[in-house]
Parts: structure tokens; C-alpha cells; sequence
């Protein structure tokens, strides 16, 4: 684990524009290993274009990003991945018609050689799947369950599996609990507080104040592209919080 | 009386599984053994049944083509223009006199560009649907064809040339007669469809055609590069069509211009009949080939009993829409909503 004087990740002076609409302005962001930051803010106050940007899927238009102390540019979401950053969409991002374990490995499959060519190992994702959805302690019938066979919690600690396969050191969710049962909430908000015990610097997008009070160490609030509060989650309330969402201090 | 409802309930569940991976197949037997007894001497000799395939198979070709691009829940309606066009620069090439294997790989080639030519355009052109570019080249690739043949047949090709789509297997030294050979075009068939089947099932750029079709949004977050992936698909799609002008070259031992008209149609069929989703992500290459076998049986089983072709259109047509009714039975029961 680094030392948590540093940051793990840490974004400076993000700022990006579609058009002529700017979604950013001059946005700063940082998360220490074993720490959860807790982002919040109204619709369009640019929360998933932050995360985007951090994801890779976006470029900035000014700003820059900064991986355990060293400049990274992201071209795509295969740099983050190769850094161990790794997201979680709200929108889950998993393939319906494939199965559990060919999800978590999607784009970064283990192959076996057979003379020049290269086929899947499909024993290898299996054996790899099980191991990581036990050291999660996730439920599945079978990692060759097909995932649109699975409830949404399901799904959820799934697309978490996901992050998490290839030594992640920042996961970032995009409101992981907004699609849930509130029996299923209890357990994805388990599941994030043991990731940040195995040193993992999280990133929790969330409109619920519950989650973000439950799992996250400290809390920032953006409002219309721009930073507009933030503090440790000591030292705030929840009628503090959501009264930043709505652009009060 | 519960438990026993429970009993079939659960044994359903069992079934399900195998009836969603080879319920197509059964179909399949059931019209061979339908026919069977219909035509008892005629149908499964050995003379009809090498005929079927030989009728099949420039048609199997272009049903895979278009399957891969299903799976990634996009379409080719050009499959029948790319084949004519390949089959009119081969029959050109083959009377400039250009050597035989020059003449072989000319159609695969320019099939393989014709796609290439698809898969740009609707990557980088933005088209907001493969229809559209694949329309538009239905049009480009026939009239482009018409162009360099001057809208005529162009007939004579060399034994080497018409190998894949007329040659025979002499089997005699199994015993057999003469006129029970293997036509090579069911040997291109297999060999086609396996490799395929190994591509789509156990390569990475298959797994991620399946993906896509799944959940694009989901490919491009995994850091796979959809556009190239599409680009891949459709220059394959056009590579098949390239082999299937090739077989009917051999076959009908002349370009013309009136080859593969409609046959897109035929081969989304196929795929449908096939268990193909439209929605992507769904179908597999055995269910592809009994989509292009059943088509195939229907019309020559049709065609024996003397049934008029305007029935055959009924039919195909009804069995489409019976297909694919009993694969949205068939979801209800199997997926959440």
C-alpha cells in the first residue's frame, strides 16, 4: 500500500467541452489507497463526464491526470485498465448474451496456443472466475450462467467482479445502487468496503445519501462542471450534502 | 399431483438448454424424415442428396457471410451484388486469358474488398445503420458489375477455375459406383463452416463479434476497438461472397448478370430460420447451416413433387415467420425481463 500522504490518483484542472457547451471547468479530484471518495451533484453537474474523462472513454479538453504521482495520458479505457484504474458504468456494461465468467474477462481473455493459432481457454476463465467471485464472497449458480439470466444485484457484483480481476487500484462506480432491490443495496456497499480494505481506492458516484454515508471516507460535491464543496465525512451531515447537490453552502 | 407438475416443470428446465442449442436440428430431421416418406425412392438416393448440396452451396456461403454481421446485430443486403460483381471481374479476368490460379483468387479478392468497402463506409462514414451503406452498395456492386461486363454474359471457364464448384470426388475405391462421387463444393462447405465455427467460438475477435452484438456500449468500455472489429466482419462477409461467386462460376460456367438477384434475402432468411437474432448476439453457425439446409430441402423436396415455385415462396415465407414466433416463445421462458 503507498503511503496515504500521496494520492493514487489525482486530476488537476480537468476541464472539457462538447461543442460549445462546457461539461468541466478547471475540476480537481483526488483518491488515496484504501480511501472512498463520495462524488455527488445534481443531474448535469458533470459527474459521469468526471468519470469518463478518468475512464479514458473521454479526452480532456485542458487538464491533466496524475497515476501514483506520474503524468498519464489516457487514450482509450485500455490505458486506464493498464494502469489499474477501472470503472464501473451505471449502465453495467456487460454483455447479456454471454456468460458470467466470459464478462469479467471480456476484452482481456486468457489463451492457450495450439501450434500457431490462439484459442480461448475457456477451463482458464472458468477457474479464474469461481477463484474471484469466491474471494468476493459473490453467489452465482455458475460462472457459465449467462448474465441476462441474473437480478440486478447480481449484475452489479458482477460489473464489480469485472473491475476488480486484473489488480485494480482504483474503481470508480457510477451510481452502483441506483438499479437495485433494497435488500441487494446491503450487499454491493459490503462488497465496496472490502474492496477498500484490500487497499483499492474506490470512487462512488451517488445520489444516495445513504450509500454515501455508509462506504465513503470523504465526500466532494460538484456543481454546474465546477468543484463546489468538499469535505471529510466527519466533519459534514447529510443536510449539508444535499444542500451543496443543490448549489448551497 | 403437484410433484408431478413440479416433475415436468423442472424436466423443462432440463430440455430447455439442449432445445435452444439443437431444437433447429430437430426441425431439420423432421422434414428429412417428412420427405423421406413423401418421395421414399427419389429423396435421400444418393443422386438428390449431392444435388442438394450442390444447390446450397454458393448460397451457404453467403448465409454465413451475413451471419457474422447479424451477430454484431448489423446487416449486409449487398451479399448477392458483391457475388456478382467478383463473378464478373473473375469471368473478365478468365477471358484476358490471365493463368487459372490468377482467375481463382480474383473473386476472393475482390469479395474481400467489396466488404472491406462496406465496413469503412459504415464505420467511418458514420452511416446511423448497416442498411444503409449495404443498400447503397447493392446497387454500386451490380452496376458496377453490368459496367466492366457490358451487361452481358460472359460464358467458358477453364476445368481449374470450375474445380470448387463442379468438381468431383471419385469415391470407386470405397466400393462405391461411378455416379456416387463427392461433390467438392460439400467438402468447401465443411472445411468453410468449420473453420468458421472454431473463428466465431474459440478466438478472441469472434468472442468480441459476440459481444458486441450483446452490448456494444459494454465491448467499447472492455477497450475493444468496435469499429475495427466491424470492419473485420464485413470484409469477411465479402471474402465469403467472394468464395461463393467462385463456386458458381464453376457451376453455371459463366457470369451473368442476373447472378445472386435476391439472394440477400435468401441468406438473412437462412439466418433467421437459423435462430439468428436481428438484435445481435445471438445464433450460431450450426444453426446457421440447418437455416441454409432446410431452405435448400424445402425447395428441392418442392421441386420433386412438383409443386410450383410461387408455393415455395408461400412456404419459405410462412416458415420464416413460424421460426422465428417460436423463438420469441422460446425467450419468454428463458430470459428476465
Amino acid at each position: 500500500m503507498s503511503s496515504t500522504k500521496n494520492p493514487l490518483l489525482e486530476a488537476k484542472g480537468i476541464t472539457k467541452y462538447f461543442g460549445t457547451i462546457t461539461a468541466l471547468e478547471n475540476v480537481n479530484l483526488k483518491v488515496h489507497a484504501g480511501e472512498c471518495l463520495g462524488v455527488v451533484g445534481d443531474n448535469g453537474a458533470g459527474k459521469s463526464t468526471l468519470m469518463k474523462v478518468l475512464s479514458g472513454l473521454y479526452k480532456p479538453s485542458a487538464g491533466s491526470l496524475f497515476f501514483q504521482g506520474k503524468e498519464e495520458i489516457l487514450e482509450s479505457p485500455r490505458d486506464s485498465q493498464n494502469l489499474g484504474l477501472e470503472m464501473v458504468y451505471q449502465d453495467l456494461a456487460l454483455a447479456g448474451n454471454l456468460p458470467i465468467g466470459e464478462n469479467i474477462f471480456l476484452g482481456r481473455e486468457p489463451t492457450k496456443n495450439l501450434g500457431f493459432i490462439k484459442l480461448l481457454d475457456f477451463n482458464k476463465i472458468k477457474e479464474l472466475t469461481n477463484a474471484h467471485l469466491d474471494k468476493l464472497k459473490i453467489n452465482v449458480k455458475s460462472a457459465d450462467q449467462k448474465v441476462e439470466e441474473l437480478s440486478g444485484g447480481q449484475r452489479q457484483a458482477v460489473a464489480i467482479a469485472r473491475s476488480t480481476a486484473f489488480n485494480a487500484k482504483v474503481v470508480i462506480m457510477d451510481e452502483p445502487t441506483a438499479a437495485l432491490a433494497i435488500k441487494e443495496v446491503g450487499k454491493v456497499l459490503d462488497l465496496i468496503n472490502s474492496l477498500k480494505k484490500t487497499g483499492v481506492g474506490v470512487i462512488v458516484i451517488s445520489h444516495r445519501m445513504d450509500d454515501i454515508f455508509t462506504v465513503c471516507d470523504r465526500v466532494m460535491a460538484l456543481f454546474q462542471g465546477t468543484n463546489f464543496a468538499e469535505a471529510s465525512l466527519s466533519n459534514t451531515s447529510r443536510d449539508e450534502v444535499i444542500g451543496w447537490i443543490m448549489g448551497k453552502k | 399431483m403437484e410433484d408431478k407438475d413440479k416433475k415436468i416443470v423442472s424436466l423443462h428446465l432440463k430440455l430447455m438448454p439442449y432445445l435452444e442449442k439443437y431444437g433447429i436440428l430437430l426441425l431439420l430431421v423432421i422434414m428429412i424424415l417428412v420427405m423421406h416418406i413423401l418421395q421414399p425412392d427419389v429423396f435421400l438416393s444418393w443422386r438428390n442428396v449431392t444435388n442438394v448440396f450442390k444447390q446450397i452451396s454458393w448460397q451457404s456461403m453467403l448465409a454465413l457471410g451475413v451471419f457474422m454481421v447479424i451477430v454484431t446485430a448489423g446487416i449486409d443486403l449487398s451479399v448477392g451484388s458483391i457475388m456478382m460483381l467478383s463473378l464478373m471481374i473473375l469471368a473478365v479476368v478468365a477471358k484476358a486469358g490471365a493463368p487459372w490460379y490468377i482467375v481463382v483468387i480474383t473473386p476472393l479478392i475482390a469479395g474481400f474488398l467489396c466488404g472491406l468497402f462496406n465496413g469503412l463506409g459504415i464505420t467511418l462514414l458514420r452511416m446511423p445503420h448497416p442498411f444503409i451503406m449495404t443498400l447503397g452498395t447493392l446497387y454500386i456492386f451490380r452496376g458496377t458489375g453490368n459496367l466492366i461486363s457490358g451487361g452481358t454474359p460472359i460464358s467458358g471457364f477453364t476445368d481449374e477455375v470450375r474445380y470448387l464448384g463442379h468438381g468431383r470426388i471419385d469415391l470407386q475405391w470405397l466400393g462405391l459406383e461411378k455416379s456416387q462421387y463427392l461433390p467438392v463444393s460439400l467438402v468447401l462447405i465443411a472445411i468453410v463452416y468449420i473453420i468458421f465455427w472454431i473463428f466465431l467460438n474459440h478466438s478472441k475477435t469472434g468472442k468480441w463479434i459476440y459481444a458486441i452484438g450483446g452490448n456494444p456500449n459494454a465491448a467499447r468500455a472492455s477497450g475493444i476497438n468496435v469499429n475495427k472489429i466491424l470492419v473485420i466482419v464485413y470484409s469477411l462477409c465479402g471474402f465469403l461472397s467472394g468464395i461463393g461467386a467462385l463456386i458458381l462460376a464453376g457451376r453455371t460456367d459463366s457470369g451473368y448478370p442476373n447472378a445472386g438477384l435476391q439472394s440477400e434475402l435468401d441468406a438473412i432468411a437462412a439466418c433467421i430460420i437459423g435462430g439468428a437474432s436481428f438484435f445481435g448476439g445471438r445464433g450460431t453457425v450450426l444453426g446457421v447451416f440447418a437455416g441454409v439446409m432446410i431452405m435448400g430441402i424445402l425447395r428441392n423436396g418442392l421441386n420433386l413433387m412438383d409443386v410450383s415455385s410461387f408455393w415455395q415462396q408461400v412456404l419459405i415465407g410462412s416458415i420464416i415467420v413460424l421460426a422465428v414466433y417460436i423463438d420469441v416463445l422460446r425467450r419468454d421462458l428463458g430470459t428476465r425481463k
